[in-house]
């Protein structure tokens, strides 16, 4: 991918030289995250057992999460769609997170 | 001071109150169930079959703090993903929290709290399954929130607290908020054995 002139690839004109269009590689979405925020209230404990009981995730990954949520005031607790992402959310904010979502590429 | 326990052989989690903390952690679910009924999600002044017919939600913040904590703004950048994503959240997650406050003041009431506490020397022994203990664990971080967002509670802000005057309101209110938060250390602690 990257050497075609093409414009965007939602923009492909119909009339478009079907060798163009075979070229043209139809770029995978931007993903989506989930940020974890801190707060002075969630117990280190409790912030951890929900990231083991909603991800899956082992308890030292768990930690690991929790930590940079408690020391660098947030942390990127999951990756995937955007439909994803929005479920992860809600179920954060049911567990009282204070989470939110973003493009994975914007600061 | 209670605490939470995992039963080892049923699995199931005990904890044993004395009547007033159980009034206590009561009158604390209720208030927190009738919070979230308190500012609408929808407008209620309107026809009664158009509101049932009608499933969109809130699109913007709510406007009491406690409520604007417990249901966050899931885009902060992009008002309009953020008003469409709390339309088709904020009803349930609502719903879902109200639920679990009243699961806790039915488990209490069931263990045996009278609706209105006379007698002294009451203790109250609750004793639930994981599912019922993890549905009191996420009402207590609710209820935390709630009191941390009430009282104005900071990171690193204990010294303030401890030094208030014993009679000071805001003392007794962390006291309790403290209090909610052991118990459900000790829930977690049950629950992740």
């Amino acid at each position: 991918m990257g050497n075609v002139p093409a414009p965007s690839p939602v923009e492909v004109e119909p009339t478009l030289d079907p060798d163009v269009l075979d070229q043209v590689v139809v770029r995978p979405a931007t993903p989506w995250v989930t940020i974890v925020w801190n707060d002075p209230v969630n117990l280190m404990s409790y912030v951890t057992y929900v990231f083991q009981h909603h991800f899956g995730y082992s308890k030292k990954k768990a930690e690991k999460l929790m930590m940079e949520v408690h020391e660098d005031g947030r942390s990127v607790v999951s990756t995937g769609s955007r439909e994803e992402m929005e479920r992860d959310v809600q179920a954060m904010h049911e567990y009282g997170l204070w989470a939110t979502m973003q493009r994975e590429d914007q600061p | 001071m209670s605490a939470f326990q995992r039963h080892r052989r049923s699995g199931h989690v005990i904890a044993t109150f004395t009547g007033f903390e159980a009034d206590l952690l009561r009158s604390l679910a209720s208030q927190l169930v009738e919070l979230l009924h308190s500012e609408a999600a929808v407008p209620e002044d309107r026809d009664p079959f158009e509101a049932l017919m009608d499933f969109t939600g809130p699109t913007t913040e709510p406007e009491d703090p406690v409520l604007a904590r417990l249901f966050p703004t899931a885009y902060p950048d992009d008002e309009e993903a953020a008003g469409e994503f709390r339309r088709f959240t904020e009803g349930a997650l609502r719903d879902g929290k109200a639920r679990a406050a009243a699961t806790i003041i039915d488990t209490l009431e069931e263990a045996g709290l009278p609706d209105e506490l006379t007698e002294d020397g009451l203790t109250i022994d609750v004793e639930m399954d994981a599912g019922t203990a993890h549905t009191w664990m996420r009402s207590f971080t609710d209820i935390r929130l709630a009191l941390a967002t009430r009282l104005g509670v900071e990171d690193g802000d204990e010294d303030y607290w401890y030094g208030l005057p014993e009679d000071d309101p805001r003392a007794q209110a962390h006291d309790i908020y403290d209090w909610v938060g052991y118990l459900q250390e000790t829930l977690v602690g049950a629950l992740s054995r």
